[in-house]
């Protein structure tokens, strides 16, 4: 087996997020696919709604209120419960199928990051890039900082719960 | 060990969770300050800024100097790890996201390619 064959597949799977400049963050990814089927798992809600949550964090989508087309809103509600929600929300700036999203983030305080999402076909497969465009370098620095705080909560427990459990058997 | 490594973890996180203190941290991200600039900045009392800054620099965020009467605070050594910690963490959840999309994409393929052999 040569080395080409090995890579191929490791590297078509690979997820690159790159910090293009001070208010830009750049995520890639290939998916072996058309890009119409990548433009419908990504633009319709009960499809959308299988791939946004990860299973590894510790969110649940509680409802997701998309209206795909130039203009449309769109609003996403996470939380265990209605207590602990938490809400995104903005504008599509743009929707052409089968190779163009673009979105405003208007959740924040201040003006959010616009949302690019691009699908280039070729030979079948799919390039995917992802561009936020943040208004300051301030406002990505903080949402870096704020996302790292908020997802890797769910982690810090599970660490938690390990010294806790450690500590019992300990004292036991 | 264990219980140091969690010490500093929770103090990482608490003092992240200010906004203040955040806004500090871009602050001396762009320049060095001294409390008395940051009190100012913030228009906070020189007291209230020395805690935010006592706590920042506990969880090894900044690090501050005392020249003559002057307390000059910077970015501490953890600073770039962090950013580079944070970068990776959205690297994982961007990763594990698209992971799934591709396991929709293909269902979707499947059901095409079935779609089409059924409809000859």
């Amino acid at each position: 087996m040569n080395a080409s064959e090995e890579s191929e597949p490791a590297r078509m799977k690979n997820t690159t997020v790159e910090r293009k400049s001070d208010r830009e963050m750049v995520v890639t990814r290939t998916f072996d696919a058309p890009a119409r089927l990548v433009f419908e798992a990504w633009t319709k809600p009960e499809l959308f709604m299988k791939w946004w949550v990860p299973k590894s964090s510790a969110m649940t989508l509680r409802s997701c209120d998309m209206d795909i087309r130039t203009g449309g809103k769109y609003r996403l509600v996470f939380g265990a419960d209605a207590a602990h929600q938490m809400e995104f929300f903005g504008r599509y700036i743009e929707v052409t199928p089968p190779s163009r999203i673009v979105w405003t983030n208007d959740e924040g305080e201040e003006g959010g990051a616009v949302t690019t999402v691009t699908l280039e076909e070729k030979g079948g497969r799919t390039l995917l890039v992802m561009h936020d465009l943040y208004p300051s370098k301030e406002a990505l620095d903080a949402s870096l900082a704020a996302g790292s705080n908020t997802d890797a909560l769910p982690e810090t427990f599970d660490q938690l719960d390990e010294v806790l459990a450690t500590l019992a058997s300990k004292g036991s | 060990m264990v219980q140091y490594q969690t010490e500093r973890l929770n103090s990482a996180f608490a003092a992240l969770s200010d906004t203040t203190r955040r806004g500090v941290l871009e602050q001396l991200g762009r320049a060095d300050a001294s409390i008395t600039d940051l009190a100012v900045k913030f228009d906070m009392t020189l007291t209230g800024m020395k805690k935010h800054v006592g706590v920042l620099e506990q969880a090894g965020l900044v690090t501050t100097q005392k020249v003559g009467r002057v307390r000059t605070c910077r970015l501490g050594p953890r600073r770039l790890e962090e950013e580079t910690a944070w970068i990776e963490r959205y690297r994982q959840l961007w990763a594990a996201r698209f992971d799934r999309l591709d396991d929709v994409v293909e269902e979707l393929k499947q059901q095409e390619l079935r779609d089409k052999r059924n409809a000859r």
